[in-house]
């Protein structure tokens, strides 16, 4: 009687293990057909042969796809880079009066919240000293002017940014195309490993749900959620519609932005021709902001 | 066995209990949901899919695009018939739909699905509500 | 085996059900933070890891203290330990079933936990902790039931067996070293960053681990019929002395790195451990009781005449558990977040609901090691009789 039955039990957890088999198997495809480039996408059934209707979308206009193939593409007006960079040139920007209007209109388009609990704040770009800034560059006698001077930090986008090594499920990626450090929100479980990782404290956490703090909400941007990590995003959206990142806009000149590797862009020509500083440089985290002083 | 009458008793009450839902919501099925198309919905006549695949997998094509979006930073979908739109659920779909309680909700609540997309996403990127 | 965990006296079940009490309310405690946000707690965006994560780290060493039982009797025969190897495993177990737990309660989005396993990331050390913690749990419930079941029948434990018991040795020094590399390798982190991380980790794991395990010993031995043994404990207490010994001396190692090489970002963090840093310094008093815990345990320890009492070596593991805790729990975790990469000082203490829901995880984890040592001790009562 034992042996039928342990006989019995193992027969029914394999044949258990078999038909579980095939459905994970093919919840892990559907997983990687999620993963892949559009290209897979052409399988559904291309159908409609709908009349050329009223645009749908503001952005997609004067665009047109081949008919019959579904697929995603860039926009038309889409800015590209190997690797998106900044200049600051903090001589432009002397008072945080100057700063003001740079901080606030990124925090107003990306719906930053601002909550009045230190311990919780969410800041994407903000200003600070120059000791503050340059941790390691600090001399006891230093040019009264620039120790005075306010300096604006933001997220870095590092070429080799250890907060993109350190989360565990490349929530937070180094995007292939452009070189920006982007935050997946979607994908993010909050673990704040990322957070540790940046030498530059450059990211923030939801502690709270922050759709109370917001005070004028952008209808055309997502808020977060609480439990996820955010950060500056080069103003990923507005890159691919052909606008500049929107401090770079307000700073009236005062910021460059453009491609790192690309010898003609106003980016290399102001490396070429002023001295530059970063922050943390001898970490070897690459830093693409960089600072005239 | 001497359990026997108790053992029966409870496997009856355990059938009763698991089968619940069934014999108590016989004949009360709440009646197939209707959607409202905004004026600019009618007009538009399609979707970005065809709506049987709409109805099945909007999930599936709004994961598609998240992830063209953010990890490939690619923002247009062209459709079968050629069209484009931007990848985008509150500027796009909800552009169209923008009356999210007559249409998207009337579903989701009849499916009892609480998609937590709203609490990110914006729902009413009219300024409506 | 799980039906002698059912037959206990009045004082057994009373205990269960108190800690059942504790693991409600810290759960009531845990479904506000889900609703609100880690915002209950003390956290905040200077330091960003708190109370949870330090306790965590604490118990991956307690988890891998485990190793200095299994180590000596399965690769160097010191049959003394056979006796008592199976508290070590089932003590291991709950311990990384704490661990678990403490990621769990941290995690911003626990929903998203799958995204680990769906979304596999090599590069992410906490992607490999998530692989050694689950398996050192898997590894330690098939070799400790198996073991446990084999003796209940006096039988020799599988021959398979033997490569899992062999593989769990290294495996507990990886959970502790990867748990290290967790810190050890962040680049902007200058309290984390040194190669003896790792190391003082593992010393201060095998203190503290040995330590609780002579603690639960000497309660055994009280409470129920089954002696784990004065040998054992005697031995064990040995261990323990070293461990101890070792980890202060890698602590008075990274003092003089930072003290003698004068570096200010080095001194920075230990300054403001121990002597406060511009008039922020809520761990001061803390960190010093930690290394006077952890220095009587190390005389009581040493000294033979001391250690071979019972009594006054059970204080010295109480001050080695203490002692440890302190360091690698409040001082690890708010030393290397304070001050931040700005040079800024944001101090962290952690509020009542967060001690709530840790003692929540505590009790969870009591509960799990007194029902799997009913077992152990109910079947070493079984086979004596």
């Amino acid at each position: 009687m034992e042996d039928s039955r342990r006989t019995f039990l193992k027969i029914a957890g394999i044949s258990a293990m078999g038909l579980g088999a095939n459905p994970i198997l093919s919840a892990f495809a559907t997983d990687e057909h999620t993963e892949a480039p559009a290209e897979e996408q052409a399988q559904t059934p291309a159908e409609a042969h709908a009349e050329a209707g009223a645009e749908q979308a503001p952005a997609a206009a004067g665009e047109h796809g081949e008919a019959g193939r579904v697929h995603v593409q860039r926009g038309s007006d889409a800015l590209t880079a190997k690797q998106w960079a900044m200049v600051i040139d903090t001589r432009k920007l002397q008072t945080k009066d100057d700063m003001e209007p740079l901080i606030a209109v990124c925090h107003k388009i990306h719906n930053v919240p601002k909550l009045q609990n230190k311990h919780h704040e969410i800041k994407w770009i903000w200003e600070t000293e120059y000791q503050h800034a340059f941790t390691d560059k600090m001399n006891q006698f230093l040019n009264q002017e620039v120790q005075h001077r306010p300096f604006l930090v933001l997220c870095n986008h590092c070429e080799n940014p250890p907060c993109v090594r350190a989360c565990p499920t490349k929530a937070t990626f180094k995007r292939e195309s452009d070189g920006i450090v982007m935050m997946d929100f979607h994908r993010c479980i909050g673990c704040r490993f990322c957070m540790a990782a940046c030498p530059f404290g450059s990211r923030s956490f939801n502690f709270r749900d922050p759709r109370p703090f917001i005070k004028e909400q952008n209808k055309q941007f997502p808020t977060r959620t609480r439990g996820v990590v955010e950060k500056c995003n080069f103003c990923a959206e507005r890159l691919a519609v052909g606008q500049m990142p929107a401090c770079v806009e307000a700073s009236k000149g005062a910021i460059a932005f453009g491609d790192l590797y690309d010898p003609e862009s106003e980016v290399r020509q102001l490396l070429k021709t002023n001295y530059t500083i970063r922050r943390k440089q001898v970490l070897g985290t690459e830093p693409s902001v960089y600072y005239i002083v | 066995m001497s359990d026997k009458k108790l053992i029966i008793a409870g496997l009856v009450i355990f059938c009763v209990l698991f089968t619940f839902p069934l014999w108590f919501n016989m004949g009360k099925a709440a009646p197939q949901p209707k959607l409202e198309l905004t004026e600019k919905a009618k007009a538009a006549k399609t979707c970005v899919l065809p709506l049987e695949e709409m109805r099945g997998s909007h999930m599936q094509l709004l994961d598609l695009w998240r992830h063209s979006v953010v990890r490939n930073a690619e923002r247009v979908y062209v459709a079968a018939d050629g069209k484009t739109y931007t990848m985008s659920l509150s500027n796009t779909c909800l552009d169209c739909h923008s009356n999210k309680a007559e249409f998207c909700d009337r579903c989701h609540n009849y499916a009892s699905v609480s998609p937590y997309c709203w609490d990110c996403h914006i729902d009413n990127p009219k300024g409506e509500n | 085996m799980l039906e002698l965990t059912l037959k206990g006296g009045k004082s057994y079940w009373g205990w269960l059900v108190v800690l059942l009490a504790v693991i409600g309310g810290a759960f009531g405690l845990y479904i506000w933070q889900i609703k609100f946000g880690l915002g209950i707690t003390g956290m905040s965006r200077d330091v960003s890891w708190g109370f949870y994560i330090a306790n965590f780290t604490y118990l991956v060493g307690v988890a891998a203290g485990g190793v200095m039982v299994v180590l000596p009797y399965y690769l160097h025969d010191y049959k003394a330990y056979g006796r008592i190897t199976i508290l070590g495993e089932f003590l291991a177990i709950a311990a990384v079933v704490m661990c678990l737990l403490f990621i769990l309660v941290d995690l911003g989005q626990p929903m998203r936990l799958f995204n680990v396993p769906l979304y596999p990331t090599p590069n992410s050390v906490l992607f490999w902790d998530m692989i050694v913690l689950n398996g050192y749990l898997f590894l330690n419930l098939v070799i400790g039931w198996n073991v446990l079941e084999s003796e209940r029948n006096n039988a020799h434990y599988q021959g398979w067996l033997k490569p899992f018991i062999y593989i769990s040795i290294p495996w507990a020094i990886s959970i502790h070293t990867v748990t290290a590399y967790l810190y050890c390798g962040l680049p902007g982190r200058g309290f984390w960053l040194t190669a003896i991380l790792a190391p003082r980790f593992l010393s201060s794991a095998f203190a503290a681990g040995p330590a609780l395990l002579i603690l639960l010993c000497l309660f055994i031995r009280k409470v129920t019929r089954f002696d784990p043994g004065r040998k054992q404990i005697q031995a064990l207490a040995k261990t323990v002395a070293y461990a101890i010994s070792v980890n202060v001396f890698f602590m008075i190692c990274e003092v003089f790195v930072a003290f003698y090489s004068n570096i200010p970002a080095h001194m920075d963090h230990i300054k403001y451990l121990f002597v406060g840093l511009h008039g922020h310094g809520v761990l001061v008093p803390w960190m010093w009781a930690s290394v006077g815990l952890m220095v009587i345990g190390i005389i009581l320890l040493v000294n033979p005449g001391s250690r071979k009492n019972e009594s006054v070596l059970a204080v010295a593991c109480l001050a080695v558990v203490i002692g440890t805790w302190i360091d690698k729990g409040l001082g690890m975790i708010s030393g290397g977040f304070v001050p931040n990469p700005l040079h800024e000082i944001t101090e962290y203490v952690p509020t009542v609901p967060e001690i709530g829901i840790t003692l929540g995880v505590y009790a969870i984890g009591a509960l799990v090691l007194t029902i799997l040592y009913k077992m152990v001790v109910s079947v070493k009562e079984e086979v004596r009789a």
